[in-house]
């Protein structure tokens, strides 16, 4: 497998990787949302957590941990690079094939990007959920 | 501390391949050029010095095994003489015609290398019955588990002697002795196996036993199969067909340079053979102490005890094979997973032990050989032991377990 050599820099520097507590923190604090996709049997599995301004309704921090292949690390850990000052509604609006294009994947890495996108809509509705 | 950088990238796949010792490219190199003849031409000296040349890689095969040089038939290399041997046993011991069903039974089993499986498909579409058993769960085989199976009509028992993915070996003498019992023929995929453990054929009660050179540091494109000509004589029908070469067996023109190659290998591998092991056994000791003492969730697959020295097969916890891969492109090795990866294919021979049920490990085989130094394998160990600790980092299957929560308990959206 070849990789695109803006993966391998964020495979080999991921940006923003963490989380904002415990499984049990990151659920119960309302200024969070949390996106967990994927499955370990599929081989990918990511963990997309926003922190928000409850002020400026705008996201203050990403966080992303991944297990899962290098275009998997790379397409979150570029997810949270873009999250990082937007707006819920500019988080929405990302799509798979701005990240695909950004990273250069080929087509059978288009699954991860289709994933981070995921992550993204799964993190933005937690916080909405929460803060309903 | 930081270990030295040895060349790189460092060859730990030995299992795949292994290169060629120089003694026998130097033993090959004469009969590229001045004696390149063909061993089958009786009226000439080139055709003798051909034959001479065959007649004393026989001998060395046969020796490396406790063979009589009249039992080695000269093949491409064990993809071919397994297919030889299961296709070629078959159809001579088939109870009923061609056209067919119920020719006969054969048993194998379900994490041999695919080089038997697939020639035991082909037998099942032909009319034959196949039973593939499962290995206990440190992937062994034992008599018991073949007497369970064997029916009246069985015809052939095909084992292989070790396997390629995680080493662990099968109880051969004591197969051979029930299928002798039972009036079976026995055949055995030795690949992994020949060249770093003692075998004698006779007093092992093997039938047919598959070898290839490239294993064994010699050529590819060259190997064997061992068919015994006393109790019992086996018989097989030729899959090709043509100038009658190999005793009817394999026609087709010697591979002369590879067979002096396979031969010369052989005779190298008698020579130190337990010494090698047991260099190479404290190394494998080495490599997985380090390893198991520095992380945790991480489970050696096989046998403890029987499995080949040179060879260990080690599953990580909460880390994605093919980010490992990409972490460790320092070390040319396998890699497999249980699991069905987006993009590695899983291995069908760590999902007949279980490994990685419970959904998300990655393993990495490691298989060493006759130029592997402890420098490498310390570089190594410490190469491996950062990629599996920075994936784990980043991995949020890890947090969930260090929280105490089973992930095979969570409702995954598989996509």
């Amino acid at each position: 497998m070849a990789y695109s050599e803006k993966v391998i820099e964020h495979y080999e520097k991921p940006r923003n990787v963490g989380t904002f507590g415990t499984q049990k923190e990151i659920h119960e604090r309302a200024d969070i949302g949390v996106g967990l996709v994927g499955a370990p049997e599929c081989g990918d599995v990511m963990q997309l957590q926003i922190k928000v301004d409850d002020s400026t309704g705008l996201i203050e921090d990403a966080k992303f941990k991944c297990f899962g292949c290098g275009s998997a690390i790379a397409s979150s850990s570029l997810a949270t690079e873009w999250l990082k000052g937007k707006s819920l509604d500019e988080g929405l609006e990302i799509k798979n094939t701005e990240i695909v294009e950004e990273l250069s994947l080929p087509p059978v890495k288009i699954h991860c990007s289709v994933l981070a996108e995921d992550a993204i809509k799964s993190a933005i509705a937690d916080y909405k959920q929460k803060n309903a | 501390m930081s270990v030295k950088a040895p060349q790189l990238p460092i060859y730990l796949d030995h299992a795949a391949t292994t290169p060629c010792d120089p003694r026998v490219v130097e033993a090959m190199l004469p009969y590229f050029t001045d004696m390149f003849g063909n061993p089958g031409s009786r009226n000439h000296s080139y055709g003798w010095d051909a034959e001479n040349a065959i007649t004393t890689a026989r001998q060395q095969v046969a020796d490396l095994i406790g063979a009589d040089p009249k039992e080695i038939i000269f093949t491409s290399g064990s993809t071919e003489s397994n297919n030889l041997a299961i296709k070629g046993g078959a159809n001579m011991y088939a109870k009923k015609p061609a056209g067919q069903t119920g020719r006969g039974h054969i048993i194998s089993v379900i994490h041999e290398h695919k080089a038997v499986l697939d020639p035991c498909k082909r037998l099942e579409k032909e009319g034959f019955d196949v039973t593939l058993i499962d290995p206990k769960s440190d992937g062994t085989v034992t008599r018991e588990m073949i007497e369970a199976v064997i029916r009246d009509d069985t015809i052939l028992v095909t084992v292989m002697w070790a396997n390629n993915e995680i080493g662990s070996f099968n109880e051969i003498p004591q197969i051979g002795e029930l299928c002798h019992e039972k009036g079976i023929i026995f055949h055995t995929d030795a690949t992994q196996w020949v060249g770093k453990m003692p075998t004698n054929v006779k007093t092992d009660n093997v039938d047919m036993l598959s070898l290839s050179a490239h294993k064994i540091y010699g050529p590819k494109g060259a190997g064997a199969l061992y068919v015994r000509r006393r109790r019992p004589r086996v018989r097989l029908s030729a899959l090709q067909e043509g100038g009658g070469q190999e005793r009817g067996f394999r026609a087709g023109t010697l591979n002369v340079t590879g067979i002096v190659g396979l031969g010369k290998a052989c005779e190298l591998c008698a020579q130190d053979m337990d010494t090698e092991r047991e260099r190479l056994l404290a190394l494998r000791t080495k490599l997985e102490n380090k390893v198991t003492s520095a992380l945790d969730v991480v489970q050696i697959n096989g046998h403890p005890e029987k499995r080949l020295a040179h060879l260990t097969n080690i599953s990580f916890g909460f880390v994605e094979g093919e980010s490992l891969m990409m972490a460790l492109k320092e070390i040319a090795m396998s890699s497999g997973s249980a699991c069905t990866s987006a993009s590695l294919e899983p291995s069908y021979v760590l999902k007949a032990l279980g490994v990685g049920d419970d959904l998300a490990h990655s393993s990495l085989r490691i298989s060493m050989g006759r130029w592997t130094t402890e420098q490498e394998i310390d570089y190594a160990a410490e190469k491996i032991i950062e990629a599996v600790q920075k994936l784990r980092d980043l991995s949020p299957l890890f947090d969930m377990h260090n929280e105490g929560i089973d992930i095979t308990k969570i409702e995954w959206a598989a996509h």
